[in-house]
C-alpha cells in the first residue's frame, strides 16, 4: 500500500507545481515581475507543501507499523506466549504473519491461524488509515499553499529553505549513522572490558580466545582473561603495515613525480587509466596473487639462502598490500605535485636550477604537507585491510618482529572471532568490537594527524 | 607596413647605443605549435643599462624576454628560431649549457614567487645550487650582501629566519630581485616587475632597478609608460610579434618616428 501512496503524491507534487505556477502566473496578472518569487518558486512552493508532510508520514508509517502490530498480537495473544521462550516467541509471529501475507511458514497451528486473521484485519485498517491521514494531510497542504500563492508572497525564501533542510538532512544521515557505529562499538567494548580487564587486553603478550572457553564448558572464568592480549595482533598490523609504506611510499611517490614532473601527455594519458584499473583490483585478488605466487617465492628464496621461512609471512603479505596502496599513493601525490604552482619551478629553472634539483628543494619541500597526508591515509587503509592479510600472512598470533614468519592483524582476528555460529555474549565476541574500537581509534587519530598536517602547512604557498 | 627593416633597425642601433653591446638578438622568430609569436626581432641590449619592452598585452615582449635565458625551452610546444647571442655567443648552440646560461641571465617574474622557505634560505638557494659557496659564512655573506643590494635588509635582518611568503608584496618582490642577485648574474631580466605591488613598493623597485643598473644589464617588460619612463635608457615598442620601434627611451617618449608607438604611449590605443 505504501509504494502507492508515494507514487500517488508524487503525482500530487508534479499536478501542485503545475497548478501553483499557473496560479501565480494569473496572480501576477500581466506584469510578471510584480511578482516577489518566479512562477516555478509558488510551483515548488505548492508541490512541497502538498506532498513532502504525507511522504515523511507513509515512510514513518511503513517503519513503525509492523512493530505495534507485532505488540498488538503479543499482548492478544499473552496467554498462550507466556510459555514460549524469546526464539519460539519470535518464530511465532514470523510464521502468523507469513500466513496472513503469504511466505514460507514453519508448521501451522490453530493459534496461528488465528494470529494471522489479526494480522490481515489490523494490516487493512492500517492501510485505510494511513491512506485517508495522508490524503487529508495532502488536501489541508494543498490547499494552504494554494491560498498563500499571491504577488508579495516570499515563495522563494520558502523553496531556498526547503532545500536546505533536505541538505542538512541527509548530511545528518551521515553523521549520526557514524555516531550509531561508533556507540554501537563502545558500547560492546565495555560490556568486553567488564570481563576482561583492559590492562589485559591492551598489554597481553598472548592471544588465543579460541582456547578461552572450550573444553571447560564455559561460565565463570576469570582467569581466561589472559588470553586476550593484543600486543601480538599489533605488532602484527604495524610489521605488516611497516612493510607496505616502505614498498608503497618510494615507489608511488617516485612515480608520482616522474607523472607530474617528467612524463609527456601522451604517457599521463595512457598511464592514468592503467592505474586506475590497479586501483580497481579487488583485494581478494591480490590475496590469491599474495598467497599462491608471493609467498611460495619469497620461500623458495630464502630456502636457497638458508634462511627457514614460513609458507605464510608477514614479507608477502606486506609486500603485496605495498603494492596494492601504491596507486594510491600515487594518484594523491600526483595531484599534490600538480597543484604546486608553475611559478614556484619558474623561479627555480630561472635561478638556473635542474629539473631535478628544482623537484628536490623546491617542489618537494611545498608538496610535503600533502604528500604526508597521502601516505597517512594510504597507511590507514593499510591498517584496515583484511583479505591479504587472511590469505598470505596466516592467523597465528605470534609475537615477533620477525618478516619471515607469519603473523596475524587486528582485522584478521576480528573476522576469524565473528566468523561461524557465535554467542553474542561470550568474551570472545565481545573481543571483536573491542579490536574494532582500538582499530577504530588508530585510523582516526592517524586522519586527524593528516588532516592537521595540511592545515598548518597548506599556506605555505599561493 | 611601418615595419623596420632589419638594416634600418641596425643603422639606428649604431648610432645610439654608446655602451657595448651585451645580448645581441637577430632574426629572433619564436612559435607556440603553428602560431607564430614573434616575427624576425632584431634588438641589441647594450651593456649595463636598463632595456624597457613596451607594447600591448599579447605583443610579443615575454615571450622574446624569456628567449634571452630560454625560459621557453620549458614550454615543450615552444620553438625558437634565430639567433640570440650573450656576448657574442649564441646562447642556443649546442654546447651552451643551460643551468650557467641562466646563473648569468637571471629573472624576476610577474607575481613575487619566493620559495616556501625562510628567507634566508630563498637566498642561499642559487648560491647552494651552483656551489658558489664553501663555508656557512661565505654563505652568510652573500646573503647579507644580496639583501642589501635589493635594500630589503634593514627591514628583514631581524627575522631572516621566517618565511619569505610572510613578507608583503614588494617585499617579496625585492627578495626575488636580491635572489637573482645572489648568483651574481651579468643581466637581469624583469617580467613586468610591478604589476602585482602597490605605488609604494613600485617606487622602492624602480629606485632600486635605478641603483642595479651600475652592475647589472637589465631588461624589464611594463604595461606601465610612465615606468619604462623613468627606469630605462633605451626602449623597445613590440606590436604584434613585431619590433616596431627602438631607440632611445627620451627619443622614443617625445619624438617617436612610428605611428604606432607615438598612439601607444599617449594612449590612444593598446
Amino acid at each position: 500500500m505504501v509504494p502507492y501512496i508515494l507514487l500517488a503524491l508524487v503525482i500530487v507534487a508534479v499536478v501542485g507545481y503545475m497548478v501553483g505556477r499557473s496560479r501565480a502566473l494569473s496572480a501576477a496578472g500581466s506584469n510578471i515581475s510584480s511578482l516577489h518569487s518566479r512562477p516555478a518558486y509558488h510551483g515548488g512552493f505548492v508541490a512541497i507543501l502538498a506532498s513532502v508532510p504525507g511522504i515523511v508520514l507513509a515512510v514513518l508509517w511503513a517503519a513503525l507499523a509492523g512493530r505495534v502490530m507485532n505488540s498488538i498480537v503479543r499482548s492478544e495473544f499473552g496467554r498462550e506466549l507466556a510459555t514460549m521462550d524469546v526464539p519460539q516467541v519470535e518464530a511465532f509471529l514470523r510464521d502468523a504473519k507469513a500466513i496472513a501475507f503469504g511466505g514460507v511458514v514453519g508448521f501451522r497451528d490453530e493459534t496461528k491461524e488465528r494470529a494471522a486473521e489479526l494480522y490481515q484485519s489490523m494490516q487493512s485498517i492500517s492501510d485505510i488509515a494511513l491512506l485517508v491521514v495522508v490524503a487529508v494531510i495532502a488536501a489541508l497542504g494543498f490547499f494552504y499553499a494554494m491560498s498563500r500563492v499571491s504577488q508579495s508572497y516570499r515563495a522563494r525564501h520558502f523553496v531556498e529553505k526547503f532545500v536546505m533542510a533536505v541538505l542538512v538532512a541527509c548530511s545528518a544521515v551521515a553523521i549520526l549513522t557514524t555516531i550509531g557505529i561508533v556507540l554501537s562499538l563502545v558500547f560492546e567494548s565495555i560490556r568486553f572490558f567488564q570481563k576482561v580487564p583492559l590492562f589485559d587486553f591492551l598489554f597481553g603478550y598472548h592471544w588465543s580466545p579460541q582456547s578461552a572457553y572450550e573444553g571447560a564448558g564455559g561460565g565463570g572464568d576469570v582467569d581466561n582473561s589472559r588470553v586476550f592480549g593484543a600486543i601480538p595482533l599489533f605488532t602484527g598490523t604495524f610489521l605488516i603495515t611497516l612493510i607496505a609504506i616502505t614498498v608503497a611510499a618510494p615507489l608511488g611517490l617516485m612515480s608520482a613525480i616522474y607523472m607530474a614532473d617528467y612524463a609527456g601527455p601522451r604517457f599521463r594519458s595512457v598511464a592514468k587509466p592503467v592505474l586506475e584499473v590497479l586501483a580497481g583490483i579487488p583485494t581478494v585478488v591480490y590475496g590469491f596473487f599474495a598467497a599462491l605466487t608471493v609467498a611460495p617465492a619469497i620461500r623458495g628464496w630464502g630456502e636457497s639462502i638458508g634462511l627457514s621461512v614460513s609458507s605464510e609471512s608477514a614479507l608477502a603479505a606486506g609486500l603485496v598490500m605495498g603494492i596494492m596502496i601504491i596507486p594510491f599513493v600515487l594518484s594523491l601525490s600526483d595531484d599534490v605535485i600538480n597543484s604546486v604552482p608553475q611559478s614556484l619551478r619558474d623561479g627555480s629553472y630561472a635561478m638556473g636550477a635542474t629539473k631535478s634539483e628544482t623537484i628536490r628543494r623546491v617542489v618537494l619541500p611545498a608538496a610535503l604537507p600533502g604528500i604526508v597526508s597521502a601516505l597517512l591515509l594510504a597507511i590507514s587503509r593499510a591498517v584496515g585491510e583484511t583479505m591479504i592479510v587472511v590469505m598470505a600472512a596466516g592467523l597465528a598470533a605470534n609475537l615477533t618482529f620477525n618478516p619471515l614468519e607469519a603473523v596475524t592483524t587486528v582485522t584478521v582476528q576480528i573476522v576469524t572471532l565473528l566468523v561461524g555460529d557465535q554467542e553474542f555474549d561470550s568474551a570472545k565476541t565481545l573481543a571483536a568490537f573491542a579490536l574494532g574500537l582500538v582499530l577504530f581509534v588508530i585510523t582516526l587519530c592517524l586522519n586527524v594527524i593528516a588532516l592537521r598536517v595540511v592545515q598548518k602547512y597548506r599556506e605555505q604557498y599561493d | 607596413m611601418n615595419m623596420l627593416t632589419t638594416k634600418q633597425q641596425e643603422d639606428v642601433l649604431s648610432k645610439m647605443t654608446p655602451n657595448p653591446v651585451k645580448i645581441s638578438g637577430k632574426d629572433v622568430c619564436v612559435f607556440y605549435g603553428e602560431k607564430q609569436a614573434l616575427f624576425d626581432v632584431n634588438l641589441d641590449i647594450p651593456e649595463r643599462q636598463v632595456t624597457a619592452l613596451i607594447g600591448p598585452s599579447g605583443c610579443g615582449k615575454s615571450t622574446f624576454l624569456r628567449c634571452l635565458n630560454r625560459m621557453n625551452d620549458t614550454i615543450d610546444i615552444c620553438r625558437v628560431e634565430g639567433h640570440i647571442s650573450l656576448d657574442d655567443k649564441n646562447i642556443y648552440d649546442r654546447d651552451i649549457d643551460v643551468v650557467e646560461l641562466r646563473a648569468r641571465v637571471g629573472m624576476v617574474f610577474q607575481k613575487p614567487n619566493p620559495f616556501p622557505k625562510s628567507i634566508f634560505e630563498n637566498i642561499a638557494y642559487g648560491p647552494r645550487i651552483h656551489g658558489l659557496v664553501r663555508s656557512k659564512s661565505d654563505l652568510e655573506e652573500v646573503v647579507e650582501t644580496s639583501l642589501q643590494r635589493a635594500g630589503l635588509f634593514d627591514e628583514v635582518k631581524d627575522r631572516l629566519h621566517e618565511a619569505g611568503t610572510g613578507l608583503s608584496g614588494g617585499q617579496q618582490q625585492r627578495l626575488c630581485i636580491a635572489r637573482a642577485i645572489a648568483v651574481s648574474p651579468e643581466v637581469i631580466l624583469m617580467d613586468e616587475p610591478c604589476s602585482a605591488l602597490d605605488p609604494i613598493a613600485t617606487a622602492k623597485v624602480e629606485e632600486l632597478i635605478d641603483e642595479l643598473r651600475e652592475n647589472y644589464t637589465i631588461v624589464i617588460v611594463t604595461h606601465s609608460m610612465q615606468q619604462a619612463a623613468r627606469v630605462s635608457q633605451q626602449t623597445a615598442m613590440f606590436h604584434l610579434g613585431n619590433l616596431v620601434e627602438i631607440g632611445d627611451t627620451d627619443t622614443i617618449f617625445t619624438n617617436p618616428t612610428d605611428q604606432k608607438t607615438k598612439d601607444y604611449i599617449t594612449g590612444r590605443y593598446g
